[in-house]
């Protein structure tokens, strides 16, 4: 269970979500205390171990940088659910195990504050605040069995 | 079964005689392009896997470029890891300061690049090379280091979207304007996962150098690549650079598209796109009122090669950037920097007022050397304008051709090239 952080705008984009300024590390909890600050500066002092973000389309645009994904973890958050999300964004999440969930209108279903749980294996997002569930399509085998090993490093490891 | 020129290259790559859309598959990789702000968080990895080698040095490329000349000390301690890695793993390929370059302007220029090819580099941009008719696609670090330690990685093969481009360039309008007007009609998502492929007339008139700005550009539509066909320049270009081989690979007549887009560039104008999305272009002409600026930037992957520093002389020449302006020029790589000084392009910039800088990334993602302050306004020929991208988040960049950069400079707001040319 973790709180919702809803940023319903389009085209968040990972000079958003980790400026390049902060590139010159790659260490979570660094990356972590710049993240999201030139959309929101308080960001890093509203989210929770556990929390969620709820995005609009095409979140995690722009550079290649894996530092949007690690700056986003080492703030706590559990997974990115948004309508779409961009592909380099989406992949990075996939190949370190994070959750990046696509669910269409989720943006506007979702409330900030609202309580959210995820079942992954059945592809269901509760909203306890609101007592209503979301159906999204389950992440395919391969991507699950990545995720489980704990990242594609690990994955192909054990292969 | 028709393929794509996309698909058949990933077929071939991936020991298949077809290859559908949608498919996931394990591909062979003929070239890793490594940088200074991506690779060394993947050095860290393969070192915590205790993988201290690659799967062949030939096929990586390294170029620190983005945050150098070290800027500060932690970027330092990154170009270090980068180094150090290279030379425990034997990378010859390695271009240090004082012969490096931006990376997707320099792998090109150093023959590095050949059409039929899988080419992979931890940076968004690497769609640039699509335009030798290779798949080329921008990775993360962990894909880098998977790729670094085995040659491979999986791809899902991207549907493709056909452009047809048609006509001739008018005066004062480059590939610049042609990919930002693409990019104002299908938006910053519109070939989100998709391939790209680029044809027509307009197309093979271009040079190879202009080419490079269509693809390269790609992404900033959501796409996987970018990709033309190689012709008679392409390999003319690649035979005065290198004597390996390479095969030629077409899409088939019949080939399927889920898309097919025709544009007529011949009535098209200037195009800069406002802050703060690649996607907000409008015509030159449209812009009524006078958009001040602070600085005007040219460089980068996207337009810092030698006929951009042309373009921009040509229009320079005999004129001053407007006092209150600061323009700043960044030849994308050690060669073109010297090509530029061969021509004496470096006396007419800095006739007219403008700064050079050594080859870097830069300012172009808020680095350094030109990195913007609260409310300053930048009339950039580089590729992003999101909030933030080039210094402070209260800043605001505009995304244009060298050319209307160049007059912009020279009026001291944003300005139309075609009064100069």
């Amino acid at each position: 269970m973790g709180k919702a952080h809803v940023y319903g705008r389009a085209h968040i984009n990972t000079d958003e979500i980790i400026p390049a300024r902060y590139l010159t590390t790659d260490k979570e909890e660094e990356l972590a205390k710049h993240a999201m600050e030139d959309l929101d500066k308080d960001f890093i002092n509203k989210v929770k171990k556990g929390d969620f973000i709820i995005a609009g389309d095409d979140f995690g645009c722009g550079s290649s940088r894996e530092h949007a994904i690690w700056a986003l973890r080492g703030a706590g958050i559990k997974a990115v659910i948004a309508n779409t999300f961009a592909r380099i964004f989406y992949r990075n999440a996939i190949n370190n195990g994070f959750l990046a969930i696509e669910c269409k209108d989720i943006s506007k279903k979702v409330k900030n504050g609202d309580e959210l749980e995820i079942n992954i294996e059945k592809g269901i997002i509760k909203n306890l605040t609101k007592k209503e569930e979301y159906k999204f399509t389950p992440l395919p085998k391969f991507v699950l069995d990545i995720m489980k090993a704990g990242g594609l490093l690990d994955y192909i490891s054990k292969k | 079964m028709a393929m794509t020129i996309t698909e058949k290259i990933l077929a071939k790559h991936s020991n298949k005689k077809i290859v559908k859309p949608g498919e996931l598959i394990d591909a062979g990789i003929d070239i890793i392009m490594c940088h200074d702000v991506t690779t060394p968080p993947a050095i860290g990895m393969l070192y915590k896997k205790g993988i201290k080698k690659v799967f062949d040095p030939n096929k990586i490329v390294v170029t620190p470029d983005h945050f150098i000349p070290n800027k500060d000390i932690k970027s330092a301690e990154l170009a270090k890891r980068l180094r150090d890695w290279c030379r425990s793993c034997n990378i010859k390929n390695y271009y240090e300061v004082g012969r490096h370059g931006v990376c997707h302007a320099l792998l090109p220029e150093q023959g590095y690049i050949l059409p039929g090819e899988v080419i992979i580099g931890a940076d968004s941009h690497t769609c640039t090379y699509g335009a030798f008719g290779a798949f080329s696609t921008g990775v993360g670090s962990t894909d880098l280091a998977a790729a670094l330690a085995t040659g491979k990685l999986w791809f899902k093969v991207p549907e493709s979207i056909k452009f047809i481009l048609n006509g001739k360039l008018p005066k004062g309008v480059y590939s610049k304007d042609i990919i930002l007007h693409i990019i104002k009609n299908i938006g910053v998502d519109g070939a989100l996962y998709k391939a790209m492929e680029f044809t027509g007339e307009t197309i093979n008139e271009l040079s190879v150098e202009a080419r490079m700005t269509i693809t390269n550009m790609a992404i900033e539509a959501g796409a996987k690549s970018g990709i033309m066909e190689a012709d008679k320049k392409v390999i003319d270009y690649i035979k005065q650079r290198t004597k390996k081989k390479f095969e030629i690979i077409k899409s088939d007549k019949d080939a399927h598209y889920i898309e097919t887009r025709e544009y007529d560039v011949s009535k098209l104008e200037p195009v800069v796109a406002f802050p703060h999305l690649p996607s907000n272009g409008k015509f030159v002409s449209e812009i009524k009122e006078g958009i001040k600026i602070d600085q005007a930037y040219i460089g980068s992957c996207t337009n810092g090669r030698i006929e951009d520093l042309r373009i921009a002389a040509n229009i320079l020449k005999g004129n001053k950037v407007k006092e209150g302006v600061r323009m700043i020029i960044v030849p994308a790589t050690t060669e073109i920097w010297k090509q530029a000084l061969k021509e004496g392009l470096f006396e007419i910039f800095t006739e007219a007022g403008a700064t050079i800088s050594t080859p870097t990334c830069g300012a172009c993602l808020g680095g350094h050397m030109g990195v913007l302050g609260d409310g300053e306004v930048c009339i950039s020929s580089t590729n992003r304008n999101f909030v933030g991208r080039m210094g402070s988040p209260k800043s605001f960049v505009y995304l244009a051709s060298p050319a209307t950069v160049a007059a912009s400079a020279i009026e001291g707001k944003i300005a139309d090239p075609r009064r100069y040319l």
